[in-house]
Order: structure tokens, then sequence, then C-alpha cells
């Protein structure tokens, strides 16, 4: 008999790196989030697509998004329930701002410990940052284990879950024991698209703000009525998290200097495999950033 | 990411059509579902934004799915292995890609999984899907035999095999056999109803199948011994499940290659009774045809936006003489012509949409409740209007398809005839649109009785009495003028028919008369158009000028048309 299990998913509203035109920049070299379009982290649908999967072998459980964003980044909770989650949890206040990797981590793991999930799955990494460190490190916090690299569910009951991973040169496959955290990669499958009939349901899913915010609409008095299109709003107090740890403050990641750097190849050069071409070599890509 | 939905604004103008609220309204039933379902709307402001939520996913299965496998699904196309289609790779990944956006069903009733959508949604779907693959249209286009089943089947018969068609079972129309193409009425393939296992048994062959293999097929067949004629000919339902139908062979097709079309042979192949017998040809195959006509309208008109797409984009990107082909008069006059029928076809699509819809509606009502005296009125209005306008479009959209297809190759010169170039598949996809459902020879056959019984005349008139902006002032004097011809062309032909009865002069002029008809009434419509949107000032104005020179050259023809003329043309019968 297959448990009903709790599924959480991490995801990010990511601004879209992958199509960058000449305003994608600010001047200081930080992410110009006003010009590019505000999405779903592409790895964080490929993990709702396992979760989801798991939700389909496992009849009766639940998958949520739980993220970390300003108040717009529900948006990407409604996305997931159209596509097959049950709900989400947005964390949003202005003290988990200016959060790295340590900080986040610690954020989502507060949160976590209130939600209990048996599965914890998560993108490998987001496209703004490209750490790849917030899912192993709330695996960390909640001392829990973790598949880093997960491409396929072989095999889930109420006791484990066995993974293959995909790995540099090839594949691996492991278990783990519940609850676990496990990270998605790219080439895992697709998430499955928006469904027709979900997003006629779940269209005025909100959180407590926006509903707020929508005044005594019709719509906003449909969302309360319906205890499934709330999604669920999460201060620094709900989540009774430490301020100290949080945000800028929780932060120790400190960036010295931004650099702008433009490969150019201006000459051609011919190498031996002689020691001294290849230590010249290696001297010159560590000095010009492009290894190291 | 391509949107085929978000990318067009002349498709979200027409779902933006002030008779919408009526439709929904009719469509929804007083909102009575809101309270049963979780995804019924609550009123028309929540159904038309999801139905925009909607095709914006279908768009984007077009743009990112379909068009993306068009090209493998054309090269590798479909195959048979032990008696059974099996579909090219792409066309499985499109079908897995629509089930999965939840698309099937579009338009049947909730309580059968449906999503309840108007036509107009569904008509926007399927030319979104015919731009993406005019082949793939045809298979999840049939969707629409479930509404045949929807409107005369038993209701033990609707739970049945609607939800299958909701959750995304394909279907086919079985009804043409190797004697029997035009003139379904010689239909062979035969019903026998046997008391041992209590159920019709269907045997025989059949020809031409779309999608032959599909999961649920409507098939006609000779349930009454000895008869011969249509009289004694039923539709059947069968369930692919029974596996009693045999693929012989798929037929190689100059287009439409993802699209199967398969011989099948049945043999003992359990089916039901869908409504009343000896009323399969007479009645449903009828409604299925007109259905079926109105698809081939959507198709097309996907086929000339997707022609005329690749034409812009090559007449901009390809220089010559140092510049852009655009620039040359050759070629801006042909794309804003194309532009004009892709405009005007689709116009008559939605217009005739329209007019299904509304009498379709209240055939629906009027099984659940006699309706009122004013709504008998305004069904008989809108049955009338839908029975002559969806020949006209299915003539009209079909031809553009084909010219847009045939300029836009043009416009690519030696590289639109290689097989680098999608339009190269569009020329070819589109050629079948004139064809199946009824010739655009048929289509004036059944279009010839709105121009004597004056259907045509009375919304042409409809139509002037409306209020256009002023910019139009002088094509629509020009348009009186047509009607004037129109008229006097209509006169003369009658007057020579009446002396000369049933000897083929009516017959021999029918489709100019048609086709006058048809220029006059795209014009008013996208003239109505132009007087609301600027985006259609040009295209009405340029359709304009093509109808006023296509009118004037069916006048003449005509006006110089003597009986004896049908001499000279029958000395091929030699």
């Amino acid at each position: 008999m297959k448990k009903q299990l709790k599924i959480v998913v991490l995801a990010k509203q990511v601004p879209d790196t992958r199509n960058v035109g000449k305003d994608a920049m600010t001047a200081e070299g930080t992410v110009n989030r006003a010009a590019l379009p505000a999405i779903f982290n592409p790895e964080d649908l490929n993990a709702l697509e396992q979760a989801l999967y798991i939700k389909d072998l496992c009849e009766g459980s639940t998958v949520h998004i739980l993220t970390m964003g300003p108040p717009r980044a529900s948006e990407i909770i409604r996305d997931a329930m159209f596509r097959g989650a049950d709900g989400g949890y947005l964390l949003t206040d202005r003290k988990f701002a200016g959060a790295d990797t340590l900080a986040t981590s610690y954020a989502l793991s507060r949160a976590l410990l209130k939600i209990q999930p048996d599965i914890i799955v998560a993108g490998r990494q987001a496209i703004d940052g490209d750490t790849a460190q917030v899912g192993p490190q709330v695996a960390e916090k909640l001392g829990l284990p973790q598949v880093t690299y997960a491409e396929e569910i072989v095999s889930i009951d109420d006791k484990q879950v066995v993974i293959k991973r995909r790995l540099e040169h090839g594949t691996e496959v492991v278990s783990a024991p519940l609850p676990m955290v496990m990270t998605v990669n790219a080439s895992a499958p697709e998430c499955r698209p928006q469904n027709a009939k979900r997003i006629m349901k779940y269209k005025y899913a909100m959180t407590p703000s926006e509903r707020a915010a929508a005044g005594d609409s019709q719509y906003a008095r449909i969302a309360a009525a319906k205890d499934y299109l709330e999604i669920f709003e999460w201060s620094v107090a709900d989540v009774d998290a430490d301020d100290n740890q949080l945000g800028l403050l929780g932060s120790p990641t400190k960036v010295k200097k931004i650099e702008n750097i433009v490969f150019q190849a201006k000459e051609a050069k011919k190498l031996t495999g002689c020691d001294a071409d290849i230590n010249g070599l290696m001297v010159e890509l560590i000095a010009n950033h492009t290894i190291g | 990411m391509a949107n085929f939905f978000l990318d067009n604004k002349d498709i979200q103008y027409h779902l933006n059509h002030p008779l919408m609220r009526k439709i929904v309204e009719l469509k929804e039933r007083g909102f009575a579902d809101k309270d049963v379902y979780d995804y019924a709307p609550v009123d028309f402001e929540d159904a038309m934004d999801s139905y925009r939520r909607v095709l914006e996913i279908a768009g984007g299965v077009c743009g990112d799915v379909l068009a993306v496998n068009a090209e493998g699904v054309d090269h590798e196309g479909p195959k048979v292995v032990n008696d059974r289609v099996v579909y090219a790779p792409g066309t499985a990944r499109n079908l897995e890609a629509i089930t999965k956006a939840g698309l099937g069903g579009l338009t049947l009733p909730r309580k059968y999984e449906g999503l309840n959508f108007p036509l107009v949604c569904f008509v926007v779907a399927n030319e979104m899907v015919a731009r993406a693959d005019a082949g793939f249209e045809n298979i999840w286009g049939l969707q629409d035999c479930a509404e045949t089943l929807n409107e005369f089947a038993s209701e033990e018969i609707k739970q049945e095999f609607l939800p299958l068609v909701s959750r995304g079972a394909t279907c086919a129309m079985d009804l043409t056999e190797p004697d029997a193409g035009s003139d379904l009425g010689a239909v062979m393939l035969k019903a026998t109803w046997s008391e041992e296992q209590g159920t019709w048994l269907l045997n025989g062959v059949k020809r031409f199948i779309t999608n032959g293999d599909g999961d649920v097929s409507l098939v006609l067949a000779r349930s009454e011994e000895g008869t011969t004629d249509a009289r004694g000919l039923s539709m059947f339902v069968y369930d692919k499940r029974s596996m009693a139908v045999k693929v012989r062979r798929i037929e190689n097709k100059l287009g439409i290659k993802g699209s199967p079309t398969c011989e099948l042979v049945f043999t003992n192949a359990p089916a039901k009774l869908v409504g009343d017998r000896k009323m399969g040809l007479i009645k449903y195959v009828m409604s299925l045809m007109n259905a079926a006509r109105l698809g081939i309208g959507a198709q097309s008109t996907g086929l000339c936006e997707a022609a005329y797409r690749e034409a812009l984009k090559y007449a901009n990107e390809r220089e010559q003489f140092g510049k852009p082909i655009i620039q040359f008069p050759a070629v801006y006059e042909m794309l804003t012509n194309m532009k004009a029928k892709l405009q005007g076809a689709r116009a008559m699509l939605y217009e005739t949409t329209r007019f299904v819809e509304i009498y379709k509606q209240y055939t629906h009502i009027s099984h659940e409740r006699s309706l009122t005296p004013e709504e008998r009125a305004e069904m008989k209005f809108y049955t009338k209007l839908a029975d002559g306008f969806t020949p006209l479009l299915k003539l009209f959209s079909s031809e553009y398809c084909n010219q847009l297809a045939y300029d836009a190759i043009q416009i690519h010169g030696g590289s639109g005839y290689m097989k680098d170039y999608p339009i190269e598949r569009i020329y070819r996809d589109a050629r079948i649109t004139n064809i199946y459902e009824g010739t655009s020879q048929l289509q004036v056959v059944a279009a010839i009785n709105h121009v004597t019984k004056g259907t045509y005349l009375e919304q042409i008139k409809s139509y002037e009495a409306g209020e256009y902006s002023e910019e139009f002032a002088v094509q629509l004097g020009k348009l009186k003028a047509m009607r004037e011809a129109y008229e006097q062309a209509v006169a003369r032909v009658e007057a020579v028919e009446v002396e000369h009865k049933g000897e083929g002069f009516k017959d021999f002029h029918a489709r100019r008369l048609v086709e006058m008809a048809g220029h006059i009434i795209l014009s008013y419509l996208l003239i109505r158009q132009g007087s609301e949107v600027e985006d259609y000032v040009v295209s009405a104005k340029a359709y304009t000028k093509m109808a006023e020179a296509n009118v004037q050259a069916a006048a003449t023809y005509i006006a110089n048309s003597e009986f004896s003329d049908l001499e000279v043309f029958k000395a091929v019968l030699e």
C-alpha cells in the first residue's frame, strides 16, 4: 500500500535571463529585474513534474509549492496549481529581502518545519544565481538525507524512494529513506502543461493580501468562499524565524566587485603539448577569469 | 515560445464580437453549472476570461509543440502495423500535449466532462491547430463527431462515449465507400441485428476514412435489408476497443500526410445505433457534414494564416536588386490581396460560426423546454443563415487557402519549390480543402438554393442597412451597384431557366452567381470591421476592389450568355 505523501516543491520566480536584451544589466552590473519578464525557474518546473509524478503514483498525495519572494511571486504558485499542484505557501516579508543562499535556506527550512513534508523537491539551481546551493542547504538544516541531480524516480513506497541521478559521465541509482530532499536536473522530463479545467478551477486562487487588494469584487468573494483557492502567505513571525539569520542581515555573501568580462579571440595561438605551454595556458585562463 | 493565440489580434477581435454575450448566455443557461462544477463560470465576464486563458494554452501548444513537429510528421507519416494505425512520433507527441492540456471535449457539456465552450472557441482552437499543422487538425478537429452524438444519441450512448472524447479519445466518421463518395446514398456496408449477441453487427468496407483507426467511430451503414437508397441507412457508433475493424491500408497522399486516410474492413463489428433507424444519411450525416464543413472553414483559414505569414516573412527578408522584395509593387500588391482574403475568410468563418452556434443552442434548449414564439422565430432565422453561409464559407475559405499558398510560393520564388521552407508543405496541405467534405462544385450546389431563395440577397440588404464609417462611402456606393448587378444576373439566369427548365442553364452559371453573392458579403463584413477597428481598413478597401472586378466579370459573362452557349461547352462530351 502506497502512502499518501505530503510533497513540497521549492520554487523561485526568476527574471528570464535566457532571453536577455541589451537592457538586461544595470550600469552597476546587477540584473535589471524590471527589464526581464518574471518566470517560473525552469528547473523548478522539472522538480514540479517529479512531484506531480509521485502524486500520480501515490494516490491521495498532495503537492504544494513553497516560494520566497515579493508578493507577485504568487504567480508561480497559481501557475503550478494550473499544472497540477494543490496549493502553495508564499513567504513574503521585507525582512526576507536581500537573502543569499544561506539566509534563503534558513527561511525555507523554518517554513518546512511547520509544513512537515515527506518529500521536498527542488530544482537543481535557479537561472538568476546558478548556485545550486539552496536545496542541499535546506536538507542540511533539516537534517534530512538528500539526493541531488535527480533525473527519474525509479520507485517509491512509504519508506524510501529510489532515484536515478544524472552525473557528469553517466548515471547512478540511489535510494533514500523518507523524509528526504531531492534536487532535479533539467534533463528530467519537462513539466506537464497548464490544464484547461484546472485553469478555470484555480484562476481566482489568491493570497490574503491579493484578496484584500481585490476589494469587494465578485471574484474576491469566490476566492474567499472556497478553501482550495487560498494561497498561504507567511511572514517572518508565521514561521517563527530569527531575524538575525534572515535577509541581508543573515547573508554572509558579500559582493566585492562586479566585472564585465567580454570573451574575445583577438589572435590565434599554436600550443604544443609540452608542460611549459600547458602551464602558460592555465596561468592565462586563470588571469582572464575563464577558469578559477 | 510562439503563441498562436496571443500573436493573432484578428482572432481576438472575433472572440470579442457583441453576439458573444448572447451566445454565452445561451450556452451557459443562466450559469446554473456554477454550483455543480468547480470550473464553471459564474457570469459572462468570467466565462470570457476562461475562454481566453484556455485558448492561450491552446495557442502555446500549437506554437511550441504542433508547429515544431509538423515537418517531421509530414516526412514520416503514419504506418499500418498489424492492421492498426501507428501515428508518426510527432503526431503521438501532439496528442499527448493536447490531452494533458485538457483540450478534449471542448464544446461538450460538463456532465460528460467537457469544457462546455461555445463553438466559436472550438473554431478558434481549430484554426490555430491548422495553422500549426493542417494534417493534425483533422485528427483533433474530428472531436466534433461527439457533437453529433450529443445532439442525437441516447443518454446511455452519450454517457458511454462522450467522457472518452473529453479525456482525449480521437474520433472518425466512416461514411465513404469504394462506390459511394459524393453519392453517399449508395453506401452498402451492412448492419444486421444479432439477437444472440444483443447488438448490431457491421460488415463491409469503408475507404478514404480520415483517422479511421480512431477510438470512437460514427459509421453510416445499411440497416434495412433490400434497400438501395438513402432511406435504408442508419448511423452507428463503434468503439475501437472491440478490435473488429482492421485497417487494410492507408493512402499515400499529396498533403496532410500526418492524417491517416484508411481503408477499413469491418468483420462482425459490434456497434450501437445512434438515434432512429433510417435517419442515418437524411438527418445525422447532414448534421455531421455541416459541422465538418465549418471545420474545413477553420482549417482553411488556419492555412491562409500560415501561408500569409510565410510569404510576408520571406518578402521582408529576401533582397534582390538591393532591396527587400516586399518593396516591389508586384509583391506588395500580392501580399495586400492575400491579407484581405485571409481576413475576409476569417470574417466569414466567425460570422457563420455565430449563426450555427445560436441555432444549435436553441435546438439543445428545445430538448429541455419548449421555446417561446420569439425564440422559435430566431432559431428559424439563424438556421437559414447558417445553412446559407456554411457552403459559402467552405467554398471561399478553401479556394482562398489554395490561392494564398500558391501566391506564397510565388513570393518565395525557386526556394519555395524546395522542401527547405514550410510553404511547400502548406501548399500541398491546402490542396485537399476544396475537395473533401464536399468539393467546391458541391458547395455551389448547396449554395445556389440560397441564391434562388433569396437568403443571400436578404442578408446583403441587411448589411447594406448597417451603419459604417464615412471612410467607406466610395466602397459602399460600389457595393450597392454590385448588389444590383447581382440581382440582374440572378433575374437573367432565372428567366432563361424558366424557358428551359432543368436543362442546366442555372447549374452552368451557379458558381458565378454564388461567388457574386460571396464577394459582396465578404466586402461588407470587412467594411463592418474596418468601421470599428483601423486595422481592417486596408483589407476592406483592397477586398472591395477585388470584389468589384470579380462581380463585374461574372455579371458580364452572365449578361452575354445565351442558352445556346451550353452547346459550346457540351462539345467536350463527344
